[in-house]
């Protein structure tokens, strides 16, 4: 199929079916508890600074891993594949020593996932897969100061967030991405700028793909770390005209459900989720069950409050498998019609009829 | 303005105007953001719904200033809620300022002045930036002054933007510009009138645009005479609002009501926005002579709300919690009705529906309503004689109350603060509420359940203990044959807790959670019809079943260390080089009558609005956008009612503590009379983790703080009881025969807070001087409440050591109920409830841990020291790693 084929059929998915996205990369990885050397591969192995934990770099150094974990998602029933590109912008990979290979990593990244994707494609052709080129939030903020003494300071700007999403996107269209998933959205700015940059790649490129947008809420007040309500993200993002908006992250099912809520209600698009595996425990670690994830979920397609559901942080294979077992059955949320109103925000959201 | 046109009428801070504001101009010329920021807040809180920011000023770096107060702003929460609306003449300010926001704000401004290109392209960019835009009625030919030149401008603009740019039409807000009127030069006599023509041609054929202008423009020729300046922009508004106006840049807060204008004044200068004779202008500046010296009046205590009509007037009363005036209202109120009874069910039942739909609103919060009720109940008592009255000669009935709800704290535990406060809201929504108290044994509750015909059933717990308490409540409920729903509420009880083990106790009906007294309404009032009730019965249990069947999937028992294993990683400290510090005294000290107004430094105010549903950190709670209107009063009645509680003594705060020498002897703590340390006096039983633990990190239990007996050094522990409490009961009942729920409550919960800030400041006490280890500890209230302070102290019933019972050594070794009057109830609650009871550890390395679930064989080992398996089960249910019942069955 051709990127535009395969977006008409992700068109058509989402009006049938409740979408099922991918688990976490990051808690797959951990499983195979790579060390420095499997982290840099042949390729880094003289990398001066210590590579270990950067697992965007493991789509170069060991694409066998990723590929085979995609393919893990995609046996449990994933549509969407994310590519493992959280952290790929030349602003996070800076930690590393590694900004001038962004580019790099995002075309290996999407085609990993474009290999892996068109493999179950071709096993399961009533069931196309899709490729999301991911775009996480980088380790910058655009809104708030990292000094607490000088409120007005910023360590990144908007120009320079522009640039480094740009070159992600560029890459991840390359490689074969079918949508763009501006992920993890705990700064408002970024996410702009972020969109700023796909819109301004689209162009350069002559293309157009889905945006899909997920921010996330960090704590129990339902704002995320800029403060920002939900809904009042969603009129800061709007513009974009987003495929899909939602949330993920954040906390587990229960907790994220008001602000799940909130979203349904006031986004005129699919709304998308995919939570943690509950909070951590004493642990630190994620230990709700498939079962029990799945239970929270369902009740939430019951509810039609849904249109495209995962996993993030402590999800595996087997909570994929769960979860598209559980919400098969119910149909996707029906899209509100909204009035025309001008609408605004601030950490608040502003409505004017 | 008419406040029904103002209502949908957006006002946009001027204030924050480099060139309509001289002061905040200075202010940005010096640097002085601070202040600046304080501009933009005032204008916030006067209730602009957004902030025009202008730094067009030829002396500036526009930019900068742009980025800079932007970026300041969007660290001032109670300033960024709004959106912000970017003003420059200077495209580049503008981007520049795009650049600096998160939310959709709005650009100010872009036109055809300088041509279709420039105009199409930067519409593209404020639409890829995400913000709204005003286009002014401007073109190559200049700026419009007939409405029919602003319709055409506009008209053209509209359809560059929705045709070519794709631009949302809802997101347009034409300025048809606002031009100075009876400036003396007569083709501007009729600008006025041009604007809001072109306004209501506007909005007739462009659908979905919206209308806005600079409104003090209009006034120019007056400057300095700033009443006849805001009678004209009032004026002028008034009309312009009806022709489809629907957003100004006003100074907000400084806008007159159209209705409040001296008519002479308001027909001359209708007279010249409307251009309607020719000599508007001369009469005009006549009359200004007049108006110039009289500043505005009306700033005063506004007390206009005294002149509306009497129901309009207890509304007001009952919804802003004001008992002035709430007797003289409801006698006015009475005389107008047939008979008494009608005043409650017509004016003031009207008007606790309307703080009933502000409270399902989200615009009134917990005190506020507590406040209402207050006043609720002072009317009500006020007509009760006349009722009385007109029983006894004419024998009427007296109404019923919309259903009877019984509530109850169940046996073994005091606490009720959420419990009253359910109370009042129940009431509040005219249910009839019989409160049983505090400690009430299940028979009790049933029996005036029947005989008293109740609807509703509402249990509360706070300990928990009281969780199997309420099991047994259920069980009698069901062997009793009721069959009427049963709540659950409290701070221990859970959704979980009751669907699981509340729930399949009481079959013949349901017993449902409740999460907060917010939600009780809504949940009473389903169950109260008959019809209603079985179809939300039927949802809660589908919903509890299914939370049952996932829980017990997920109850696959938790990996624990065997107890031996666990034994074998306890926290190992260096005793053999440390010697553990002497208290100053061995045995008992016993305080009286500690001083109040020191423990009032020691209040940790954040658990205090908890109480109140309020929820944030103090300070910042005060000035929370949501919260902070009720926090504010809340807190000065806190701080007024504190200082009455020191100044005439209603509560006594009393301490006991004491030091023994100590060992531990494997999990349990040895207490010894004195330093020989032969045989024990007393033994306390701690509870040891047993989660599967990674290296370097041990399986603790309270014992491992205290040296072992084998060691051969000598330790010490401490042990206190601590209560503000005596004389609570009295002050609540006071309050209760008042009618006054909202000062009863405010008075258990400034209790609490004393008896928590006493064991806090006898901890501090206890470390720099009883014991004394560390005598040059100096930390602040914060230090304190974020304990980071050497040594613990420990209540036994809280996760380090979950065994309630552990109360009852601790109460005995200190004779507590004694030496301070405080009695441990079946369920091991304090009575009276503001007490606070612990152990004190020195140990450096001491820390606070949770005990986690334990497995069968700890139980049984812990019964071997203490008590039989079940009494241990049943006391420490919570903690269990297993379910008792699956054992018994399989054993059997």
């Amino acid at each position: 199929m051709t990127r535009e084929e395969r977006i008409e059929a992700l068109k058509r998915a989402a009006k049938e079916r409740i979408l099922i996205l991918d688990g976490a990369m990051g808690t797959a990885i951990q499983g195979y508890k790579l060390d420095e050397a499997a982290y840099r591969g042949e390729r880094f192995k003289d990398h001066p600074r210590d590579l270990k934990g950067n697992n965007d770099l493991l789509v170069l150094s060991q694409p066998d891993i990723i590929r085979e974990i995609h393919s893990k998602y995609l046996e449990a029933g994933a549509d969407i594949l994310e590519t493992n590109t959280f952290n790929a912008q030349a602003i996070s990979q800076a930690d590393y020593g590694l900004e001038e290979i962004s580019h790099e990593m995002n075309v290996a990244a999407a085609k990993l996932a474009r290999e892996a994707a068109d493999e179950w494609t071709a096993k399961t052709p009533d069931r196309p897969r899709f490729v999301a080129g991911a775009v996480g939030p980088t380790n910058r903020t655009a809104s708030i100061s990292p000094d607490v003494n000088n409120p007005g300071f910023r360590n990144v700007g908007f120009d320079e967030l522009v640039e480094a999403y740009a070159t992600q996107v560029r890459g991840l269209i390359e490689g074969g991405a079918d949508t763009i998933l501006i992920e993890t959205v705990f700064d408002t700015l970024n996410a702009k700028a972020a969109g700023f940059a796909v819109e301004q790649v689209f162009d350069e490129m002559g293309v157009e793909l889905p945006i899909m947008i997920s921010g996330t809420i960090t704590d129990l007040s339902g704002r995320n770390l800029s403060g920002q309500t939900p809904e009042a993200s969603w009129y800061s993002m709007k513009h974009l005209k987003p495929f899909s908006i939602g949330l993920n992250c954040s906390f587990g099912a229960e907790q994220l459900r008001p602000s799940v809520d909130e979203m349904a209600h006031v986004a005129d698009t699919y709304v998308s989720v995919y939570p943690n595996a509950g909070l951590p425990n004493e642990m630190g670690e994620y230990d709700e069950s498939p079962e029990q994830m799945a239970v929270l979920l369902e009740d939430w397609a019951k509810n039609g409050l849904i249109n495209i559901v995962g996993g993030c942080c402590g999800t595996t294979p087997e909570h994929i498998g769960a979860i598209a077992a559980a919400v098969a059955d119910y149909k996707p949320r029906k899209v509100p019609e909204v009035e025309h109103a001008l609408r605004l925000s601030g950490l608040e959201p502003f409505v004017h009829g | 303005m008419t406040s029904n046109a103002a209502q949908n009428f957006v006002m946009v801070g001027e204030r924050t105007n480099v060139t309509g504001s001289a002061r905040f101009r200075k202010l940005i010329e010096a640097n002085d953001y601070a202040t600046a920021l304080e501009v933009a807040r005032q204008q916030v809180e006067s209730g602009a719904n957004m902030l025009d920011v202008n730094m067009d000023e030829g002396m500036l770096d526009s930019e900068k200033a742009m980025e800079t107060f932007l970026n300041l702003i969007a660290a001032e929460p109670d300033i960024s809620r709004v959106p912000i609306m970017i003003d420059s003449s200077k495209w580049t300010v503008i981007e520049t300022g795009l650049k600096c926001v998160q939310g959709k704000s709005v650009v100010n401004s872009i036109s055809l002045k300088e041509g279709e290109e420039p105009f199409l392209d930067h519409a593209r960019k404020v639409l890829r930036y995400g913000a709204a835009v005003v286009v002014m009625a401007f073109d190559e030919k200049g700026q419009a002054e007939t409405a029919d030149q602003k319709f055409a401008i506009c008209k053209r603009a509209y359809e560059l933007l929705t045709e070519k740019v794709g631009f949302p039409p809802e997101d347009i807000i034409f300025d048809p510009n606002i031009f100075a009127v009876a400036t003396g030069i007569e083709e501007h006599n009729n600008y006025g009138r041009a604007f809001i023509d072109a306004t209501r041609r506007i909005k007739e054929e462009l659908p979905y645009v919206h209308i806005s202008g600079g409104v003090s423009n209009l006034s120019f020729a007056f400057r300095g005479n700033e009443q006849v300046r805001e009678a004209m922009h009032s004026v002028f508004l008034y009309h312009a609002i009806q022709a489809g106006m629907d957003m100004g840049i006003v100074n907000a807060g400084q806008l007159a009501l159209y209705d409040d204008i001296e008519p002479e004044l308001r027909e001359l200068v209708e007279d010249v926005i409307l251009n309607r004779r020719d000599d508007a202008t001369d009469r005009l500046l006549e009359a200004a002579e007049r108006y110039k010296a009289g500043a505005s009046q009306r700033k005063e205590a506004d007390l206009s709300w005294r002149e509306k009509p009497v129901q309009e007037r207890l509304t007001y009363s009952l919804v802003h919690g004001i008992a002035n005036y709430i007797e003289e209202d409801t006698e006015e109120a009475r005389q107008q009705a047939e008979r008494p009874l009608h005043v409650i069910e017509g004016p003031l039942m009207d008007g606790m529906g309307v703080v009933g739909d502000l409270f399902g609103a989200g615009k009134m919060f917990l005190p506020q309503v507590v406040k209402s009720a207050r006043v609720m109940k002072q009317a009500v008592a006020y007509l009760m004689p006349f009722m009385e009255k007109e029983k006894e000669e004419m024998g009427l009935a007296q109404g019923e109350p919309a259903g009877r709800v019984l509530l109850a704290t169940v046996k073994g535990d005091v606490h009720d603060i959420g419990k009253n406060i359910v109370g009042v809201v129940l009431q509040c929504n005219n249910y009839e509420v019989i409160d049983l108290g505090v400690m009430v044994p299940s028979q009790k509750i049933l029996d005036t359940a029947r005989e008293r015909k109740v609807d509703i059933i509402g249990l509360s717990g706070l300990i928990t203990p009281s969780l199997d308490e309420m099991c047994h409540v259920a069980a009698e409920m069901e062997r009793e044959g009721f069959d009427l729903p049963l709540l659950i509420g409290g701070a221990t009880t859970s959704r979980v807790h009751t669907a699981v083990k509340i729930s399949p106790n009481y079959r013949r009906s349901q017993a449902i959670y409740v999460t907060d007294a917010s939600r009780a309404v809504g949940v009473v009032s389903g169950l109260i019809s008959k019809e209603e009730r079985e179809k939300r019965i039927a949802k809660v249990r589908e919903e509890y079943a299914q939370m049952a069947a996932s829980y017990a999937r997920g109850q696959e028992e938790k990996t624990r260390a065997p107890l031996a294993q666990a034994r074998g990683n306890a926290l190992k400290l260096d005793w053999a080089g440390y010697t553990p510090p002497k208290p100053s005294f061995l045995g008992t000290r016993t305080l009286e009558a500690y001083d109040l107004a020191e423990l009032a430094r020691y209040i940790d105010w954040t658990p205090f609005f908890q109480a109140w549903e309020l929820k944030g950190q103090y300070p910042r709670i005060l000035n929370d956008d949501k919260y902070g209107e009720a926090a504010r009063p809340l807190f000065e009645d806190a701080q007024a009612m504190l200082k009455q509680i020191i100044e005439e003594k209603w509560l006594t705060a009393n301490a006991v503590v004491g030091f023994w020498p100590a060992n531990s002897m494997g999990d349990d703590i040895e207490l010894y009379a004195d330093e020989s340390r032969k045989k024990p006096f007393a033994t306390l039983h701690t509870l040891r983790q047993q989660m599967a633990r990674g290296a370097g990190r041990a399986n603790i239990a309270l014992a491992d703080f205290i040296a072992p007996k084998d060691s051969g050094v000598a330790d010490y522990i401490g042990g206190f009881a601590v209560t503000a409490g005596i004389g609570e009961e009295d002050v609540a009942r006071r309050f209760e025969r008042a009618n006054d729920d909202y000062s009863k409550i405010l008075s258990q919960a400034l209790a609490d807070r004393l008896a928590e800030a006493f064991a806090e400041a006898l901890h501090e006490k206890v470390r720099r001087e009883l014991w004394g280890y560390a005598p040059d500890e100096a930390l602040s209230n914060d230090a304190l409440i974020a304990e980071d302070y050497a040594g613990i102290r420990r209540a036994p019933g809280y996760p380090a050591q979950p065994d309630h019972t552990e109360k009852r050594t601790l109460f005995s070794v200190l004779d507590a109920e004694k030496e301070i009057g405080v009695k441990l109830t079946e369920s091991y609650a304090m009575w009276p409830a503001a007490a606070v009871s612990g152990l004190y550890f020195s140990h450096p390395e001491a820390r606070y841990f949770g005990v986690g679930k334990i497995g069968r064989d700890q139980i049984e080992d812990y019964a071997a020291r203490r008590w039989s398996v079940e009494e241990a089960e049943r006391w420490l249910a919570p903690i269990l790693n297993y379910d008792p019942k699956r054992v018994t069955d399989a054993a059997a």
